[in-house]
């Protein structure tokens, strides 16, 4: 299992392996809103949590499709699924390999980029912890999208299709806690939803990922 | 037995493409999968690897014996050809690769990255892998497309060395091994009659 995690991480690093494309992609989303919505440094911060969520989010969907489709691609899903591995713990440590090159770089970026959107200064601590939390989830989610849709030539424009709807609840609560805490509440409860919603997307969905695995490679 | 197949019936998309079909395959016996495109060959071969059920019949194996080696390579190009066989021997439990590597020889194309290899030396890659598997029966899907003679020789030996150490193998090829093996014409297994699987959303449409 952890011979997948660090395929998958030596690949992202490799040249042309997509790691820093979220991260980009992160950046530009967050550059631009002052742009667009003007320098009002009011309105800034009251929609900068909203808008660094929507921005991971995005850029977090922007790697899924390859994630099954390249190995399907070259023929290693079908040597993966003939391994003595189970297919669920390779969809768990993909998903996982995934979370440490978008998931995680993202969080760690959040608390830069909450400066041009002029976060709330208390807010910088949670967001960063609902980032940490909730990011997780996005990549289980998306693990099981893109197993989904492995099988179709261009499926990504199907797989965000179907992933955006259970991206939802994440979103609202990750810009809750956020938002929340800006106000300098505590969000505790906004981040314990998260969590829960991380955990059960990791306990339940390799399963479900694996079993549409198995029915796209037929 | 390393394994036995007892009245099979296989499909493609919705095809039935093979049906009735019986053999049993000896520890250090091989069998060579003959029979035109379209014939069944890499559906039999998937089927019998557990990538895809079959309509009918049963597959007895042990557990985890198949080694299956499709069209494709399941080679990164990225990564090196040392860093390629490496990880494929993690994932089935073995250390030692030197002689996968030296049986094909690789030696000279260890540190270099698979995207810059010929398709030949990819596919040699390819079939390495199955050596580090250390599972018994191989399953190969047209093994010897874009092999040099040499290779195709390389090839041959390492499939004699695995049956002459007990194991054995199913291959679909038309390239003549030199392998002491068995010919199954898979022609003889093309349906009769209608030739469409059962689907049942046709039953629930009717």
């Amino acid at each position: 299992m952890s011979a997948v995690f660090w395929r998958d991480l030596r690949l992202a690093i490799r040249a042309g392996g997509g790691f820093g494309l979220a991260l980009v992609f992160f950046l530009i989303v967050v550059t631009l809103v002052p742009f667009a919505v003007g320098p009002e440094t009011s309105l800034l911060r009251a929609i900068a949590p909203g808008i660094l969520w929507i921005g991971a989010l995005l850029a977090c969907l922007l790697s899924l499709d390859r994630l099954f489709a390249l190995d399907r691609d070259d023929g290693s899903l079908d040597v993966l699924a003939t391994a003595p591995i189970p297919l669920e713990a390779v969809v768990a440590a993909k998903a996982a390999a995934h979370w440490v090159t978008t998931g995680l770089p993202l969080t760690l970026a959040a608390p830069a980029l909450g400066v041009l959107l002029n976060l709330a200064p208390n807010a910088f601590g949670w967001l960063t912890l609902s980032l940490f939390l909730g990011t997780p989830a996005l990549s289980i989610i998306g693990a099981f999208g893109a197993a989904l849709t492995v099988g179709l030539r261009r499926g990504g424009l199907l797989l965000s299709l179907l992933v955006l709807p259970l991206y939802v609840p994440t979103l609202i609560f990750g810009a809750e806690a956020a938002r929340v805490g800006a106000e300098g509440l505590a969000a505790g409860t906004a981040l314990a939803l998260l969590a829960a919603i991380s955990l059960a997307a990791a306990a339940i969905l390799p399963f479900a990922a694996a079993a549409a695995l198995r029915v796209n490679l037929r | 037995m390393a394994l036995t197949v007892t009245d099979l019936s296989c499909s493609r998309g919705g095809i039935r493409v093979l049906e009735g079909m019986s053999f049993a395959l000896e520890p250090g016996a091989a069998l060579i999968l003959r029979g035109p495109n379209g014939s069944g060959k890499t559906t039999l071969l998937r089927t019998l690897a557990g990538l895809q059920p079959s309509d009918a019949g049963e597959v007895t194996a042990e557990p985890d014996a198949m080694a299956y080696a499709g069209h494709a390579d399941a080679l990164k190009g990225t990564l090196t050809a040392e860093e390629n066989l490496r990880f494929w021997a993690g994932m089935f439990g073995a250390s030692d690769i030197g002689p996968a590597i030296e049986a094909f020889d690789l030696g000279s194309l260890r540190h270099r990255p698979v995207q810059n290899l010929s398709a030949g030396q990819k596919r040699r890659l390819g079939l390495a892998r199955l050596a580090v598997t250390g599972r018994p029966v191989w399953l190969l899907d047209e093994p010897t497309v874009s092999l040099d003679d040499r290779a195709v020789a390389q090839f041959g030996g390492m499939v004699r060395a695995h049956l002459g150490q007990g194991g054995s193998a199913i291959i679909a090829t038309h390239t003549d091994l030199e392998i002491d093996a068995e010919t199954l014409q898979l022609e003889f297994y093309r349906p009769k009659g209608r030739a469409v699987a059962s689907d049942p959303f046709e039953g629930a449409f009717a």
